[in-house]
């Protein structure tokens, strides 16, 4: 907050970031409440978790992505935040109301199966306006930063995001289909991609932006960097891939066959083989990623001995 | 082309227009929907510390119930109905940690009044309209 007051100029880009994590903050109370009742807790759980990553999360996530956009392509800043606007609106408007896609069977009104389909149906277009936004500021950017991980990182956060976050998530979000996947390793699928595009994805895009600038190491492609991008990305797409074909079995046995949920895990174990390999590639990036932020994390001249 | 300020009122606007909505649905829901689906005159002080038994013990650290929780384990909300009394006293009050199936849950042993309390607890929230979820397997 400090940080906000003390700049020079406000900025949308500094107002959405900021609003983002005063209410992300707040939004932790009402899951602290106690109520007897399960439904209750179920529903009041959701506006953490759902405003939270559905909702508030999306504006710190848009504000750091157009502030590296910005950063990184060197397109106007009035240009980013327009479009910042109209993509946090987005978000905004489908996603209060999507909450209503936690709401379908937990004891609740059937108000929510329409309201949660049609609003879900639409968080999708948050995403993949984003998506489109950082591809089409890529292109349109004169300016060719030399950082070439940042920038990786930062156009792999959109697509994921929209592919984990909206695709995905459009693929079970309709009561019809979620009656049979809601609660299911369906919705391991969705959260593992979803988490990582939208939210791990950008934290470790503003590390690879901010590193060099605060070490003065010009750190902007290494081998070691792209294995982490690579690894790391290419891992968690196959963690997608093992869950999702799981999932679906094991709705297929479970929901629709009706065979014990113990006797269907032994069925579908085969893909837990692929997901921890996959997990394993997985983590090796993002070893990759930590070992270069331990070596390359202390301060240097290199910087100051090139340019003078 | 729409302009900064247009995009700022679409941001504000949609947002408090949708969340006004948001609280008038939940507030209904809550208060005229909940209390009927969910049978609330049943929530006796046994169901309650069954209720309190399931989250001290972290239960959906492994077991989804209305749908949510982790995936390692069954969903139980309609377990009464599945499984009835005795076998969930069984696996509850267990010296050893159950395993029917191969994977192990963690060894509780807890007192038959205690599992007398989680039982009552499942069977209040078996009786949950839950809209249909969830669904009856209709293929063989």
């Amino acid at each position: 907050m400090a940080t906000l007051f003390k700049g020079k100029k406000r900025t949308t880009t500094s107002l959405v970031l900021s609003m983002g994590l005063v209410f992300a903050a707040l939004l932790y109370l009402p899951g602290m409440i106690w109520f007897d009742n399960q439904t209750m807790d179920s529903f009041f759980r959701w506006w953490v978790v759902h405003l939270w990553v559905e909702g508030v999360w999306e504006l710190i996530m848009g504000g750091i992505l157009a502030f590296l956009l910005i950063k990184i392509t060197g397109v106007d800043r009035e240009v980013i935040e327009k479009w910042l606007y109209v993509i946090v609106g987005l978000t905004f408007i489908s996603g209060i109301l999507g909450t209503g896609h936690h709401y379908y069977y937990i004891g609740v009104g059937k108000v929510w199966l329409i309201i949660g389909g049609i609003f879900s149906a639409l968080e999708p277009l948050a995403f993949l306006g984003m998506a489109l936004f950082a591809l089409a500021m890529y292109r349109k950017g004169e300016k060719k930063h030399p950082n070439k991980m940042a920038l990786n990182w930062t156009l792999g956060t959109a697509i994921v995001s929209f592919v984990g976050a909206g695709l995905l998530g459009m693929a079970h979000t309709l009561p019809q289909v979620n009656m049979y996947t809601h609660g299911t390793l369906v919705t391991a699928m969705h959260g593992h991609l979803a988490f990582w595009g939208a939210y791990g994805m950008i934290v470790l895009s503003i590390i690879s932006y901010t590193m060099p600038n605060m070490t003065g190491r010009k750190l902007y492609e290494t081998t070691t960097g792209a294995l982490a991008f690579w690894l790391s990305n290419i891992g968690i797409l196959g963690m997608t891939v093992a869950f999702g074909v799981a999932g679906v079995a094991q709705v297929y046995l479970e929901r629709k066959v009706g065979m014990d949920f113990g006797d269907v895990q032994k069925e579908i174990q085969v893909h837990f083989f692929v997901l921890i390999c996959c997990a394993t590639m997985f983590t090796t990036g993002i070893i990759c990623y930590i070992y270069e932020f331990i070596k390359y994390g202390r301060p240097t001249d290199e910087a100051l001995e090139l340019t003078t | 082309m729409l302009s900064k300020s247009q995009a700022r009122a679409f941001f504000f606007g949609g947002t408090i227009i949708t969340f006004v909505i948001f609280l008038g649905l939940s507030w209904d829901s809550l208060s005229n929907e909940v209390p009927k689906k969910t049978h609330v005159e049943n929530l006796t002080p046994q169901v309650v510390h069954g209720k309190h038994i399931w989250e001290k013990n972290n239960c959906m650290g492994c077991h989804t119930i209305l749908g949510e929780g982790a995936y390692y384990a069954p969903e139980l909300t309609k377990v009464y109905e599945r499984r009835g009394e005795g076998y969930i006293k069984a696996a509850l009050m267990s010296p050893v940690p159950w395993a029917p199936r191969g994977r192990k849950m963690v060894k509780y042993a807890l007192s038959e009044q205690d599992a007398n309390d989680v039982v009552a607890f499942f069977k209040w929230i078996g009786e949950t309209d839950l809209n249909g979820f969830p669904p009856k397997p209709d293929l063989k």
